[in-house]
């Protein structure tokens, strides 16, 4: 009961920060922020399960994320017809055509005993082959669909179906995309796995910035359709008009605010589910043979267990966390910004959340991800301040003052990298420690 | 006639933007295999540390502009490298002393300083930006070309040309000169050996009294001289921009790792080959096939194996059929 303890303390020291913020800044900030951490909670649990239960280091987060915004896209955008009838066909059949090449790759490879050489002859062809279909069929169709009302659509658009849907199907094309990255890295050195998911996050990212017609590149995707009212549909309907008179709360503000927590109902019910099955999953005996794994690998191989096939099960378990929350992310903003995927941001502040947290325990991952959120966000109006109170002494105009201002907000990545650094140094641990 | 406009148009797009992307790359990736190879570990602040260095030469460079100084038709930034080194130098040893060496005493898991290193990347990052800003900084003065695609056709004659910048050449010269020493250091000095011992066989070289606190002070120079170098030199040739250096981690390991990690002189090559087969699949062939090709097959597409925008991902691409084909690398790696 020891542990209930520290939980509480450490949970309520958080929602008095949170609702400090709320009365000094403003309730609309306090749970703006409060919904991010959440959706940061649930990519550290997907991050933790990784490392905690099977020690995989895994540095490609913002591309999981970046796949489960798209699936957003694709999932809730509603289609754009005229592009469709330009190019719809001539993609759908470029797709098929690498579908068809690459399935008689696969079947040719299992079926046949090839040897080495020949393999590797047959999926160069396949990827020739690919290239060629691409150039032939696919890239004269993207051409002029981009070339349609470029700043308006010029994209396919997706196929209309409820945002909600996103976040399933986010989780489970990230959840393929581990597979495939597993495939090739789990089973070699821990920090070639690093490097790889690094590399194939930047991929990722890059193919969505360039391909417009599936994602309109930087241009954005915005107006994404809402799973929750409309704060303007609010202020005019009756009901909520009168409930704002009753209680004189000013009408604009609070309509905000219940949008907003609307999202945090959606969210917390996700994170609620989550958190139980993880939790389920590492007292079953399937988390003691992830630990067992992960703390000796020999012996778990002598007992049998197949060390590859179950790391790559939990990489994949683990990033479709992350897409899942990445679809999360993209329907709380309502738009798919490529740009705003910045490894630091994504991949490495997810990272201090669970390590701060403590890896192998799921409260420390979600306490990680509300702490580390809140100091990521708290971090710019908090370093405004100590940046003015040290240079108070300098005149206003000062062009080192104004400078140091100015470059304020960067002092998160400072906190981060010291609070990092000072955890993993004095309590690797982290707040709550694993089996605690 | 047309064969050597090919080859002047290969020359100008490919051979020497690349052999000067390479060497920036080979640098970095040395430091990476260095530091991987006495240290053990992938060390994800190299990135960073190259920033770090480029921007406390771009700071010195802007001071002594403002007094005057300059360095004739070369960039003034080289006047002020040497002082950048020494910065970025004893900032790596600050690093060491206060973070690296703790893991390294306890003999901690490499993951574990990886994460470690991950905490110096943010905190590196974030000083920069809290110094410099995030913003675009060009700090490349003296002459720009020393011969231009122009002078090129006029002293030819050819339809197409080729340039040379001052800043390739410098680049890859330095790259090459430093190269050398390093190996020359490896091989030949005393303090070389016994890095090459240390990286072999650590209990060994402790018994036969070799300081590891040396020899990982060495490679911390040489890591943070060659970061540096190749920082300002990247910010030169190109711009600098603090948040490209993190982008260019992945390249950087992807060549120390298609080279063998820990394995110098496979960084080196791996460098070039990253660089090269990066420019390789990225560009347009369709002017040099114009030239090659008789008229009627000359191409009307790009024939362009993949965007330009995808540079970075070809780098990731041979990182993939590396670790596929060969893990260990081109020259087995984990010596040095």
């Amino acid at each position: 009961m020891t542990y209930w303890s520290r939980r509480f303390t450490v949970f309520s020291i958080f929602f008095t920060a949170l609702f400090l913020v709320g009365l000094f800044q403003s309730w609309n900030v306090a749970f703006a922020i409060f919904n991010i951490c959440i959706i940061s909670a649930i990519m550290a649990l997907g991050v933790n399960i990784q490392v905690g239960y099977a020690g995989i280091f895994n540095a490609g987060i913002m591309g999981f994320a970046a796949i489960g915004g798209l699936a957003a896209v694709l999932i809730s955008h509603p289609p754009v017809t005229e592009t469709l009838s330009i190019g719809g066909f001539s993609i759908l059949l470029c797709g098929m055509m690498i579908g068809l090449v690459a399935a008689i790759c696969v079947f040719l490879s299992t079926k046949l005993q090839l040897s080495k050489i020949t393999r590797r002859l047959l999926i160069s062809l396949t990827i020739i082959i690919g290239l060629f279909f691409i150039n032939l069929i696919g890239a004269p169709a993207v051409e002029k669909i981009e070339a349609f009302e470029p700043a308006a659509t010029g994209f396919l658009g997706g196929i209309g179906m409820p945002i909600i849907f996103s976040w399933i199907v986010g989780a489970i094309v990230a959840g393929f995309i581990a597979w495939l990255i597993g495939k090739i890295t789990l089973g070699l050195r821990s920090d070639y796995l690093a490097i790889a998911t690094l590399g194939i996050a930047e991929t990722i990212i890059y193919v969505l910035k360039n391909e417009d017609w599936l994602t309109r590149g930087v241009k954005n995707v915005n107006a994404l359709p809402r799973p929750v009212p409309y704060e303007l549909s609010l202020q005019e309907s009756k009901w909520f008009i009168e409930f704002c008179e009753r209680y004189q709360f000013p009408l604009v503000e609070t309509s905000s605010i219940v949008v907003k927590l609307c999202y945090s109902s959606l969210f917390l019910i996700v994170l609620f589910v989550l958190f139980t099955l993880f939790e389920i999953a590492l007292k079953s005996p399937w988390g003691r043979m992830m630990r067992a794994i992960r703390d000796n690998e020999v012996s778990a191989r002598a007992m049998g267990k197949n060390i590859k096939a179950r790391h790559i099960e939990i990489f994949i378990l683990g990033s479709a966390v992350v897409g899942l929350a990445g679809a999360m992310l993209t329907t709380l903003e309502g738009q798919f910004t490529p740009i705003a995927y910045q490894p630091l941001r994504f991949t490495f502040t997810v990272w201090v959340m669970v390590i701060i947290g403590g890896t192998g325990n799921n409260y420390g991952s979600i306490i990680g991800g509300f702490l580390v959120w809140f100091l990521w966000v708290e971090a710019e109006p908090f370093g405004l301040l100590l940046v003015e109170f040290f240079t108070s002494p300098l005149s206003e105009t000062n062009s080192l003052r104004v400078h140091l201002i100015n470059n304020a907000a960067h002092m998160r990545y400072i906190m981060m990298g010291l609070l990092l650094l000072l955890v993993l140094r004095f309590s690797p641990k982290g707040i709550f420690p694993e089996g605690r | 006639m047309d064969y050597f406009n090919a080859l002047a148009l290969i020359t100008n797009f490919i051979v020497i933007p690349g052999l000067t992307y390479g060497s920036q790359l080979a640098l970095g990736a040395l430091g990476v295999t260095l530091i991987y190879a006495v240290l053990r570990f992938s060390n994800f602040a190299h990135g960073e540390l190259m920033s770090f260095g480029a921007m406390v030469c771009i700071l010195f460079t802007w001071l002594g502009q403002s007094y005057g100084f300059s360095f004739s038709f070369l960039p003034t930034a080289l006047l002020f490298l040497p002082i950048a080194v020494v910065f970025c130098v004893l900032y790596c040893i600050v690093i060491e002393k206060f973070v690296f060496s703790f893991y390294r005493k306890q003999k901690a898991d490499p993951i574990i300083t990886l994460i470690a290193s991950i905490g110096v990347m943010f905190l590196t990052a974030g000083l920069i930006r809290f110094i410099i800003g995030p913003g675009d900084q060009s700090f490349n003065d003296g002459v720009r070309f020393i011969f231009s695609v122009k002078d090129f056709k006029n002293f030819t004659g050819l339809e197409q040309g080729f340039g040379l910048k001052t800043t390739q050449a410098l680049t890859i010269g330095i790259t090459i000169f430093l190269s050398i020493s390093l190996f020359w250091f490896l091989n030949s000095t005393k303090t070389g050996k016994s890095m090459r011992a240390f990286s072999d066989n650590e209990e060994l070289a402790l018994l036969s009294g070799i300081d590891p606190n040396r020899v990982v002070l060495v490679t911390w120079i040489i890591a943070g001289a060659l970061a540096t170098f190749a920082g300002v030199l990247y910010g030169l040739d190109k711009i600098y921009k603090p948040f490209i250096f993190l982008q260019m981690l992945l390249p950087i390991f992807s060549a120390a790792i298609l080279g063998g990690v820990g394995n110098p002189i496979g960084a080196f090559i791996g460098g070039y080959v990253i660089a090269l087969s990066e420019l390789i699949v990225t560009f347009a062939y369709k002017r040099v096939l114009g030239y090659i090709l008789p008229e009627n097959l000359a191409p009307e597409s790009m024939m362009q194996f993949l965007a330009t925008d995808y540079k970075y991902a070809v780098s990731f691409i041979i990182l993939v059929i590396v670790l596929i084909i060969r893990p260990t690398g081109i020259f087995s790696g984990k010596t040095i």
